[in-house]
């Protein structure tokens, strides 16, 4: 088969899929809003004309999903997950959670109790039954079918996903977990989640973001989530990849911030076996704040690419950016990380920090942090750093009788703690030392030192 | 006082621009195979050159422009351009400079090289290229005694048709890229320098290019070998005169290094960089590379970018020998309308090998910049490092800085740190030099050279004389 | 008329009911200050009642917004001056904060600063010998190395360095009027004695110096013809050098309430 035909192939397996669904959809709900089936066409045509990226691609020059074009991924309306190992997965912390199974939401699974007065955090199902034309306002403000052929092929799908609504002023105290388990199904499935935060002025909420699942699942998630801060609104976004590492995942992240705003995401990215995410923030108020802290641990042959990008569209916007990166076996990693300064965006701060450890011969990093800047009056700067661990204090920690082994994961631990010192939700920072430690080399044996710490820290 | 250096810097007029009357014996815009056969004919090569030639013509026909920089530039008209000009009497080339046509000498004099004096004073050897054509080479007997051999790369197919044939398009293949395939099929002249096994050249030697002819693009062919244990610092410089049309140019070097050479390739560019309004100015589209192919070799790029409209510019260094060393060093600065990708490759291939990249933007006016860098260390580079400091200073709000690095990492042995900033001037520091009576204009000076220092260190002293004088830093000289 | 002229080669810096405001707030609230040739000023006070806020408008630092009063510098009005035509004229500020200059060398600054000098009163440049002469001179007084020239302007340069740094440049520049702006902070006692030492050999018929310091300890060093001290934006009290062994003794708290009172 040529290039030509492959492609169009494998579009025409999704197309096919779409048509399928469109028609199963109509005969068990009836008609859609007539907006919601018009981008369902712009999505399904904007696909149709692009097709999968290709490495020919600038933004996919190091990342190949061939594993996802030539899948065949089947839709699901199931739910079902065994709550004992749902239990056992979820993260153990006191929130307000909303549960999905391979896209399908799951009331079963979910939680909200009692969400403070004018806090509104819903499927996008139920959002839409209530109101759609408070959804269609917002939706695909920021990430419309131009994105990328991903987001093209989400707005296509697009059915299930979270909807947050956050007054002017209101404050969230407990964390708000949307919660995506991935199932090992017959056949891979797929979905297409959509998250929509609308953060009013001066609002504050922390969201965790949470894939998990169960191990032999190979499914395949293409997520969007757009996030709106109006001015003054914090917002702490948690994304913890935990996925099984036969599922493949796309994410397209936008935030988009008014005046005073802050943003901090924190992008902890340990499973799945084929991870890309695009993180971008639209800085369009004076004084607005996005920090990015990002983590993300490969082995075997994950493949995690992670592409942020902060767009100061503003006077007085402020950016602040820490990767770090460990790869192990024959993982590679990715990381693109941009600074934009629009032309007049004046008295801009921009900084930029990615350092990588490679723990094999056989892992690989590509790095590119760029800049981007059209005006003069700017602090920006990036640092990037690829290495080993320093031999140096291997060799101080060996003169204090730990073993070489020991002293290595140490310092690996002590890496990626540069980032995890900046988690302030204990529940998360504890459950991310524990996995590093984990996926260490079973000789380091370092869960039993993280676990005694924790314990004695708990005391 | 380095006043007149800001006036360069933001306000310079083009001071190099006027048009030399010399009779040209030039072919019709237009390229095809004739006109590739009458460039081999003229110069006289051998049946084999110019199969090679059309070679890379016929790789060229099937290639397009690139257009992943970030440029802006309308289409170049290929077709419009005249690939051949030379001054007449080429037989008769002029053996000494009292036989060089008086108007290239008082060309040389408008451009303030009065080559006679600054040759014999440095100890350099001059191989002046005037419309494509080599018309003087000096030292010629000195370099021979060394069994150093410094020719133009028409005379080098002539009489050592075997190197040529061993060593040109091994670095850059007729295919590398677009210009470099235009290069393959059109070039007119250039540089040959071969150094044999455990010979360091004795004088530093240098070539001054000038595009002269309307309508003429310029197809440099440069090819330095470096045997086994030998040295070389090679020197080029450009001016070029003010014309409206935008003038193309598309040079190709290549060095080679073997065991422990050490090449040293530094550059002064300070093209017509347009008008105003972007008006004029050249195009200039280099294929620069080095093959560090031996063990412990070390090549060293060095450049002054002030010039031209456009500049697409990489030179990169092949490290393929154990322990080599590849190295490169810029300062661009881009005024005006002037657009300027820049940037080195350093691909690591061998044990052990280093690289080390030092790169200075300045972006002023209404100019673009930016900084374009790979570094690449492949599986069997154990205990490859690379450092990269990559720094932009903007002057104005007009203007753009840009950095794009590239890090492909296939080897956990490698160390690899990479450092950008973009800041512009610290007024904090405009206060300091202000409040010690320094004008505003004679600070910048000073910072912006400050900026600098680390990548004029890297420039040979007759080089940094001429780099320093581009950027009017008369501050260097006053002290001792 | 005579008796006028002589009056205006006296009266070196003159500051007459000055505002000036940072950022929308007002720092000095109508200060009056004039220092004669020949004398040595004290400013003191506590944190934040503006003392490096004068020093930073005399010498001409942005982001100070002059809302009432003048400047006069031996009959020039500085608020017209650019800084560096103060800075020519002989008004020289020496930094709290010394600032690093990346790759410029200290003997560049200071040749260019020389050169500019002499440029503005119509002299020509100082010939390279002389000025090596005289650098090497002063770096001798202030016990510096001459490698120290060779390195970029206060770069990697410890507290105390900087600061000898910026006594170095008075010598070699000898303004008219020296400021020094907390030259005193950050420095052990030893380096502090150079300091002082440079600063005294600084002291002339014809020369003023203000000093501004938060502690009494500098003055011991370098005892002042006057000392002022300064309380929310205004001269509170002045006094001879006794003043400042009473704040020395006493703190600032009993001048503020005098004020207050």
């Amino acid at each position: 088969m040529s290039d030509v035909e492959q492609q169009s192939s494998e579009v025409k397996t999704f197309l096919d899929r779409l048509v399928e669904r469109n028609a199963s959809r109509a005969e068990s709900q009836g008609p859609e809003p007539t907006w919601i089936a018009a981008r369902r066409q712009a999505g399904a045509a904007r696909f149709e004309a692009l097709g999968f990226p290709t490495r020919r691609n600038e933004a996919w020059k190091y990342t190949d999903v061939r594993a996802i074009a030539r899948g065949d991924f089947e839709l699901t309306d199931s739910a079902e997950f065994s709550p004992a190992s749902a239990a056992a997965i979820t993260l153990p912390v006191e929130a307000y959670r909303l549960t999905f199974v391979d896209g399908v939401y799951s009331g079963a699974l979910s939680d909200l109790g009692d969400l403070p007065s004018g806090v509104a955090v819903l499927p996008l199902s139920q959002a839409l039954a209530e109101n759609h034309e408070a959804v269609g306002g917002p939706l695909g403000r920021l990430t419309g079918v131009e994105f990328s052929p991903f987001s093209a092929l989400n707005t296509a799908f697009m059915e299930e996903g979270a909807v947050v609504r956050l007054a002017p002023g209101s404050v969230v105290e407990k964390p708000i977990v949307l919660q995506f388990l991935s199932r090992a199904n017959a056949k891979p499935v797929m979905s297409h989640p959509r998250i929509l935060v609308e953060a009013g002025a001066r609002s504050q909420a922390t969201l965790i973001e949470h894939h998990v699942g169960e191990s032999e699942a190979a499914n395949f998630t293409n997520l969007v989530a757009e996030l709106l801060l109006d001015r003054g609104a914090i917002l702490t976004h948690y994304k913890l990849q935990e996925a099984p590492l036969g599922d493949l995942h796309v994410a397209s992240i936008h935030v988009e911030q008014g005046r005073d705003s802050r943003y901090t995401s924190f992008n902890l990215n340990l499973g799945g076996g084929l991870v890309r995410n695009d993180l971008i923030s639209e800085l369009n108020g004076e004084g607005a704040e996005a920090n990015f802290y990002g983590l993300f641990y490969g082995q075997g042959r994950q493949h995690i690419d992670n592409h942020t990008l902060a767009n100061h569209n503003a006077p007085r916007t402020f950016s602040n950016e820490n990767y770090k990166g460990i790869l192990d076996d024959r993982a590679r990693g990715v990381f693109n990380g941009k600074v934009v300064v629009k032309r007049d965006s004046q008295k801009i701060e921009g900084f930029q920090s990615n350092a990588n450890l490679l723990l094999s011969d056989r892992a690989e990093i590509d790095a590119k942090p760029e800049l981007e800047i059209y005006a003069d009056d700017v602090k920006c700067s990036h640092g990037t750093t690829t290495g080993q661990l320093d031999e140096e204090a291997v060799f101080a920690l060996r003169t204090r009788g730990i073993d070489e082994q020991t002293a290595r994961g140490l310092l690996t631990l002590a890496f990626a703690g540069e980032v995890m010192e900046q988690v302030s939700l204990d529940a998360i920072a504890e459950r991310v030392e524990l996995a590093v430690a984990g996926k260490l080399p079973e000789r380091f044996n370092l869960a039993g030192l993280v676990e005694a710490a924790m314990a004695l820290h708990d005391e | 006082m380095a006043s007149q250096e800001m006036e360069q810097l933001v306000r310079r007029e083009y001071k190099e621009g006027f048009v030399t009357d010399i009779e040209s014996d030039t072919v019709p815009p237009g390229l095809d195979e004739s006109v590739i056969a009458f460039i081999s004919n003229k110069k006289g090569e051998p049946e084999w050159m110019l199969e090679w030639r059309l070679k890379a013509y016929h790789q060229w026909l099937k290639m397009t422009p690139p257009s992943w920089a970030h440029l802006d530039y309308p289409p170049i008209d290929y077709q419009g351009i005249s690939y051949y000009s030379a001054p007449k009497r080429p037989e008769d080339r002029p053996q000494s400079l009292d036989e060089v046509d008086p108007k290239l000498l008082e060309t040389y004099e408008k451009l303030g090289i009065p080559l006679h004096e600054r040759a014999a004073l440095a100890g350099v050897a001059v191989d002046a290229v005037f419309d494509s054509v080599s018309v003087t080479t000096t030292f010629k007997e000195k370099l021979h005694e060394a069994g150093v051999i410094f020719s133009s790369i028409s005379e080098a197919i002539r009489d050592y048709p075997e190197l040529i044939k061993q060593y040109l398009g091994t670095v850059v293949p007729v295919a590398d890229n677009f210009f470099a395939a235009l290069n393959s099929a059109v070039f007119t002249d250039g540089s040959f320098v071969f150094v044999p096994k455990g010979v360091t050249c004795p004088m530093e030697l240098s070539t001054y290019f000038r595009i002269n002819a309307a309508n003429t693009g310029q197809f440099e062919r440069t090819l330095i070998i470096c045997e086994e244990g030998a040295q070389v610092s090679y020197l080029e410089g450009c001016t070029a005169p003010m014309r409206d049309e935008n003038q193309l140019h598309a040079a190709v070097v290549e060095l080679v290094a073997l065991d422990d050479a050490y090449i040293k390739y530094s550059t002064v560019q300070n093209w017509y960089p347009g008008d105003e309004d972007g008006k004029g100015g050249i195009y200039n589209f280099v294929t620069k590379r080095g093959d560090c192919r031996g063990d412990r070799s070390r090549i060293s790029w060095t450049q002054v970018e002030t010039g031209s409209a456009i500049t697409w510019k990489y030179p990169s260094c092949v490290l393929r020998g154990k322990d080599s060393i590849g190295e490169f060093y810029s300062v661009a600065v881009t005024n005006g309308r002037q657009q300027a990708d820049t940037g080195t490759k350093m691909i690591h291939i061998g044990e052990g090998s280093r690289s080390y990249i030092v790169s200075k933007g300045i972006s002023a006016g209404r100019s673009n910049q930016s900084y374009r860098g790979l570094v690449k260390i492949g599986p069997r580079a154990k205990g490859a490092r690379n450092f990269t400091q990559c720094d932009s200073l903007l002057i104005g709000d007009q203007c753009g800085a840009h950095t794009f690095p590239y890090q492909e990492i296939g080897n956990s042995t490698a160390t690899i740190e990479h450092e950008a900033t973009t800041s512009k001037i610290g007024e904090d520091q405009l206060f300091y030099c202000q409040s010690r009576g320094i004008s505003e204009e004679d600070a910048v000076s000073m910072i912006v050279n400050g900026f600098c220092k680390d990548v004029f260190q890297e420039l040979p002293m007759e080089f940094a004389v001429e780099a320093e004088a581009l950027l009017n830093v008369t501050l260097e000289g006053a002290v001792g | 008329m005579t008796a006028r002229r002589i009056e205006k080669v006296f009266k070196m810096l003159e500051v007459k009911d000055l505002h000036v405001t940072v950022e929308g707030k007002e720092i000095l609230k109508g200060l009056n200050l004039t220092i004669n040739a020949g004398e040595v000023h004290a400013i003191m006070g506590p944190n934040g009642a503006g003392k490096s806020t004068l020093s930073a408008v005399i010498a001409g630092k942005e982001g100070y917004e002059v809302t009432g009063g003048t400047i006069t510098f031996e009959g020039q009005d500085v608020l017209e001056m650019e800084i560096e035509e103060r800075a020519q004229a002989g008004l020289l500020l020496g930094f709290q904060y010394p600032v690093e200059i990346p790759g410029v060398k200290n003997i560049y600054l200071l040749k260019a600063a020389l050169n500019a000098q002499r440029e503005a009163r119509g002299e020509d440049e100082i010939p390279a010998p002389e000025f090596l002469k005289l650098v090497k001179e002063k770096l001798a007084q202030m016990k510096m190395d001459a490698s120290f020239l060779q390195r970029a302007v206060n770069e990697g340069f410890s507290g105390g360095e900087k600061k000898r740094n910026e006594i170095l440049q008075m010598l070699v520049l000898q303004p008219r009027l020296a400021m020094l702006d907390e030259i005193d902070s950050g420095l052990d006692i030893d380096a502090m004695r150079v300091v002082a030492d440079g600063v005294n050999s600084l002291r002339a018929e014809d020369r003023g110096i203000l000093l501004v310091t938060h502690y009494q300890r500098l003055l011991d060093y370098i005892v002042p013809d006057r000392v002022h001290v300064l309380v929310e934006g205004r001269i509170a009290k002045s006094g001879d050098a006794e003043l400042a062994r009473e704040l020395e003794a006493r703190g600032y708290d009993w001048v503020v309430e005098e004020t207050a009172a």
